[in-house]
């Protein structure tokens, strides 16, 4: 897909109403898939779908992008589904990508992490992007797939869950009109209509703090990592925190307390001298000149609803939970719930599973929240202590960390976005064997360089199709017994990995594949159609895959046939 | 292991006269945030987060206000 020439006035681009032939039919046309919200996560979702061949309509109240950086940190594995759906190379490639980390205190270095400090992996830890092209770009892929069909300027007003749909109405310029789901997914934000609509809540914590955001353009030479600073002198009692972003902008957090007035705050009169002292502390700054792009004072909440599956409505993203900003776990974790739902949506609207498949979306993606909200909340409670203790404590932990390593695993500035371990999932089969390595049946598959049987050099995520995939440490006999293992809807594809050039394997260059997934001749790691292990054997038979798959789909092991 | 709370230390009096030693000509806070770094340093050194449970909860039952429902 080539780049528009000229991205400046990017995030002022507006999306056409088209009025749909729905709005004038007779009675209510009956959809499979209804997404309501084209936000990161809601065109990811339909993206997946749509790539899988289900029909997906999805409805946006709005008809422009989002405004100012928002999310803007994508983690790697965000990255790498984007890469499947087809949109991750132009996101990395305008995006600033960076892994390293820096924390100061007053104007000291404490602490500095590197969150990718090995090779091997294609995507970089992160990339600073500003939400409106991550939302723009998919919009751009959504627009290439035919059964993708978005209608902007389409507001769901009333949900009403029936036996076998969901019926919406929808308010449009030209009026209202009714419309049938099969199956909704709001994607609709942290203040959901579709939610409120069913008459259910998000609960949890709200944090008495207040941050002032803003996006400023300017012209300075700095390394793209990630800055915090506890209790600088240019911000004295508060933290700050600085981002680089494309086209010159930079994104800075100022804590600014709960007393904080947001209307005032957000005036630029208020902003400027803030930027201005931020600057004025560092030498390769203190002259820039700069332009305000956006400002922003917000708080936040860590919450989540009870059950993310309401029969045919399920939520994801910020309908679903919502966390503090630090550790990047919004946007990144809503675009995981996409990844997970995609799959076995596709697969109960095909009738290849059955609907307990999206219950499992709910539980896994309910503990999936439930450990993004535990470390969003402990590192807001260690930058905004909420006790007298905790001040204590957190100021003593900053002060040994300069001197003493051990002290810089508790500063905790933001736990930054990892995939969530699907950890004691009802579709992992637990393992018989022991292996080594962090890939357990539920972790997210990691990547590798491996070179194709044709020469080329290639990344092992890459190579992964959008089913079930067995990767195999090249074994004839046991990929032989692998050959055609398919259940309902699923064919499996067996990807054989050497340490040297054998066949149609692929080629493990830099033995990461055998040391990250422990794999042995003849060991199988079974991948998900979301690249998560669900299952890995020493040697396995081929019923003991087959009995694997069909757990992963959530099929009764009783009503499979006999082997 | 579990936390040990039979006699362990080598120097009973001599370590009690350095821990008082240690806060001299501290004021208040300064003492609170001694104390606070202390907890870290000899946190890490026992390492187990079963005994440092354990020591907390056995702290926090030393606490008055703690015998409040």
């Amino acid at each position: 897909m080539p780049a528009p020439q000229d991205e400046a006035d990017f995030q002022a681009r507006t999306f056409a109403y088209v009025p749909h032939a729905d709005q004038r039919a007779p009675a209510p046309v009956r959809r499979p898939v209804v997404v309501v919200g084209a936000g990161p996560v809601g065109l990811a979702l339909a993206i997946d779908l749509a790539q899988r061949g289900i029909p997906v309509t999805v409805l946006d109240n709005d008809d422009r992008l989002s405004t100012g950086s928002r999310a803007i940190c994508f983690a790697k594995r965000t990255l790498e589904i984007f890469d499947r759906l087809g949109c991750g190379e132009r996101m990395v490639a305008k995006g600033v990508s960076w892994n390293v980390g820096k924390v100061f205190l007053r104007d000291d270095l404490v602490y500095r992490f590197d969150l990718l400090p090995e090779t091997g992996h294609e995507r970089p830890a992160f990339v600073n992007l500003q939400q409106y092209y991550v939302e723009g770009y998919l919009a751009e892929r959504a627009a290439q797939l035919p059964l993708v069909d978005l209608r902007w300027r389409n507001e769901v007003v009333a949900t009403e869950p029936h036996g076998d749909h969901v019926a919406l109405t929808i308010r449009t310029p030209d009026g209202d009109y009714r419309l049938e789901a099969g199956h909704v997914v709001a994607c609709d934000g942290s203040r959901s209509a579709v939610r409120r609509q069913l008459g259910l809540e998000s609960k949890g914590r709200s944090f008495r703090d207040r941050f002032l955001i803003a996006d400023v353009r300017m012209a300075v030479d700095a390394p793209a990592e990630r800055w915090f600073w506890f209790d600088p002198a240019f911000h004295p009692n508060q933290s700050v925190l600085l981002h680089r972003q494309p086209d010159g902008v930079w994104r800075i957090d100022f804590q600014l307390g709960w007393d904080a007035d947001p209307e005032q705050e957000k005036q630029p009169e208020r902003i400027i001298p803030r930027v201005k002292a931020l600057l004025a502390h560092s030498p390769a700054m203190k002259d820039a000149a700069f332009t305000l792009e956006w400002a922003s004072v917000y708080t936040f909440s860590c919450m989540r609803m009870a059950h993310f599956r309401h029969g045919r409505v399920l939520f994801a993203g910020d309908a679903a939970h919502g966390v503090s900003p630090f550790g990047a776990r919004g946007a990144n974790s809503g675009v995981q719930d996409a990844d997970n739902l995609g799959w076995k949506l596709a697969a109960v609207v095909r009738g290849h599973a059955p609907e307990a498949l999206l219950d499992t979306y709910a539980r896994e993606r309910e503990a999936a929240a439930d450990e993004n909200i535990r470390h969003s909340t402990r590192a807001t409670d260690f930058i905004t202590p909420k006790s007298a203790a905790s001040r204590l404590f957190r100021d003593a932990v900053l002060t040994l960390a300069k001197s003493h390593p051990f002290a810089r695993t508790l500063v905790n500035s933001g736990r930054l976005s990892t995939p969530t371990t699907l950890h004691g999932s009802p579709l992992n089969t637990p393992d018989t064997a022991p292996f080594a390595g962090t890939l357990v049946p539920g972790a997210a598959a990691a990547d590798a360089r491996v070179t194709r049987a044709d020469g080329r050099e290639a990344w092992l995520l890459r190579q992964l199709g959008g089913g079930f995939t067995a990767l195999v440490g090249h074994d004839p006999a046991i990929e032989a017994a692998l050959k055609d293992v398919g259940v309902d809807g699923f064919a499996l594809d067996v990807l054989a990995i050497a340490p040297a050039p054998a066949g149609a394997a692929l080629v493990d260059r830099d033995g990461d594949v055998a040391r990250r997934y422990d794999l042995q001749p003849g060991s199988v790691v079974l991948l998900r159609p979301d690249a998560h292990v669900c299952a890995r054997w020493r040697r396995p038979t081929r019923a003991q895959v087959e009995a694997a798959l069909r757990r992963a789909l959530a099929v009764p092991q009783e009503a499979a046939p006999c082997p | 292991m579990p936390l040990i709370t039979d006699a362990h230390l080598e120097a009973p009096d001599d370590f009690y006269e350095a821990l008082i030693a240690a806060h001299d000509g501290l004021d208040e806070a300064r003492s609170h945030a001694l104390n606070a770094r202390l907890v870290l340093l000899l946190a890490n050194h026992i390492g187990s987060l079963d005994v440092l449970r354990e020591a907390l909860a056995a702290a926090r039952s030393g606490a008055p206000e703690a015998d409040a429902p």
